[in-house]
């Protein structure tokens, strides 16, 4: 089920080919630069273990597709290498309840 | 594998006493009974209300009758609604001591504690000359569950239970996995793995059900801390969390208290069925738990993300470490670190083994990490069931 591209930074897991997004297998700090399928990207944001960053450019409204399956729709345009979380992803079924101050703050209080 | 022999055939992987209040008036004198022993041979279970509930006491007779379990001591304050004497005549028919300590009867909680701590000494003794025999997979029944869920979870801890249900289905073990409220959004993928047609609709209506349900209350199965851990909506949570049914073709679906009748892979439909009445259907993991073991659950194996340190009551838990960093933190509290699968240090597939295998060592008796640490948390709660459908049991 765990597939990576040869294209792709290792520190990055593609789970199915058909997904528009991909997963971060370890953490990755702000600024760092990565290549997403040949393509170098540097991130905005840093990635805590088992978050999400677009495979591709993402339109609006569009479904997030990760195990090749859809998880929700864009609230807004993503572009490649960008993060993909609950500021930009919204649930198809029922809205996700988050504590919001807790959200970001727990990549330092993990490392 | 040994096993404790019961009156109905099934086989207990441990014999123990279990103290229960039926009433939360009564909790204090079961927990100070209760704790006079080793967290290995009695636990206390209980229902706080004060209103009967039909849920309520099939979820009592089912655990009270548990095969892990060998006596049951109830302990009631008196003017509670709980039907104590159905219960333990029920206990009785099953072949276990059963013995009821009544608080108000007896004369207030000082005499109730001692004569509670006098029953249960004595039936422990009996216990332990119990003398076990033989038992192999086709006499486990095993659940799984994932809390404090994030984004590793369902790369590597809940796949590697998938692959740990696919070897126990081939040896003819029954495995239950559960929470429809968190496979919305699956419900089509899962459809297509029922074994007759009448059975995927039945899957898929308990899907449709949950959404229903969590939609009325507000918030889905989903919590911050998932937020935190990456995930970012239910439907992700849900297909992470779906890995733990394998590949196995979908024998069945139950509710709480309903027993598999043979080997195969079931669902465990815990959403309330009618209004939504109640609250929440689940308030935490551990409602959830308790649902597996009314199923007859031997061992659940429990995956997390994010670090959750519970056990329960009656069936030994198994945790399974999703997150490498979470694992270095909590290991402690973590039996198997699947997080190695992050790292290329091990395949799903080994993971999987190695849960199998701990399985027959728990089975054996080597404590799971909760149970040396003394977890036995329970919590039961108001709940209404319909029976299930003539389609749900395989033929």
């Amino acid at each position: 089920m765990i597939s990576s591209t040869k294209t792709t930074d290792p520190r990055l897991l593609i789970l199915r080919d058909e997904d528009n997004v991909c997963v971060a297998c370890t953490v990755i700090e702000a600024g760092t630069s990565l290549v997403i399928e040949a393509q170098k990207v540097t991130l905005h944001q840093a990635l805590y273990v088992g978050h999400k960053v677009a495979r591709r450019p993402i339109q609006v409204h569009e479904k997030i597709l990760k195990y090749g399956a859809p998880i929700g729709s864009a609230t807004q345009k993503i572009a490649k290498g960008e993060a993909v979380h609950t500021h930009n992803l919204k649930s198809d079924y029922i809205p996700s309840y988050t504590l919001d101050d807790a959200r970001y703050n727990s990549i330092e209080e993990n490392t | 594998m040994q096993g404790y022999l019961r009156n109905d055939g099934r086989k207990g992987i441990r014999n123990i006493v279990t103290v229960v209040y039926l009433v939360e008036c009564a909790r204090h004198v079961s927990t100070r009974i209760g704790n006079a022993f080793d967290a290995a041979d009695v636990h206390v279970i209980g229902f706080p209300g004060c209103f009967p509930n039909e849920y309520a006491q099939t979820m009592m007779e089912r655990l009270c009758t548990h095969p892990n379990v060998g006596a049951v001591l109830l302990v009631s304050l008196g003017c509670e609604s709980f039907d104590r004497y159905g219960l333990a005549k029920f206990i009785e028919a099953s072949g276990r001591p059963v013995h009821t300590v009544g608080i108000q009867q007896v004369g207030g909680t000082r005499v109730s504690i001692e004569g509670g701590i006098e029953w249960v000494k004595g039936a422990l003794t009996n216990l332990k000359k119990k003398i076990s025999v033989p038992m192999d997979a086709s006499d486990l029944i095993i659940g799984t569950i994932c809390g404090g869920s994030d984004g590793t979870s369902g790369l590597t801890a809940n796949p590697a239970v998938g692959r740990t249900f696919d070897l126990l289905v081939k040896e003819n073990a029954a495995c239950i996995f559960e929470e429809t409220g968190e496979l919305i959004g699956c419900e089509e993928i899962m459809a297509s793995r029922a074994a007759t047609p009448e059975l995927a609709n039945e899957l898929r209506n308990s899907v449709h059900k949950a959404a229903r349900y969590y939609t009325t209350m507000g918030y889905s199965s989903f919590a911050p801390g998932n937020a935190d851990g990456g995930l970012s909506t239910i439907e992700e949570k849900s297909l992470g969390a779906y890995a733990k049914s394998g590949a196995s073709t979908i024998s069945g679906l139950i509710k709480p208290g309903d027993i598999p009748t043979k080997g195969g892979l079931y669902l465990l439909d815990v959403v309330p069925d009618g209004e939504v009445r109640f609250g929440f259907p689940n308030i935490s993991d551990n409602a959830e738990i308790a649902e597996l073991i009314a199923c007859g659950s031997h061992i659940i194996l429990f995956t997390t993300g994010r670090g959750s340190v519970v056990g329960s009551a009656i069936s030994p838990v198994i945790k399974i470490c999703a997150n490498p960093e979470t694992y270095e933190r909590m290991k402690d509290d973590m039996d198997i670190d699947s997080g190695r699968i992050l790292d290329g240090k091990a395949s799903l597939d080994q993971v999987g083994q190695e849960i199998r295998d701990l399985i027959t060592e728990v089975c054996n008796g080597a404590q799971s990490k909760s149970e040396e640490l003394g977890h036995t948390e329970f919590i039961l709660t108001y709940k209404s069931f319909e029976p299930i459908g003539p389609s749900c049991l395989p033929a």
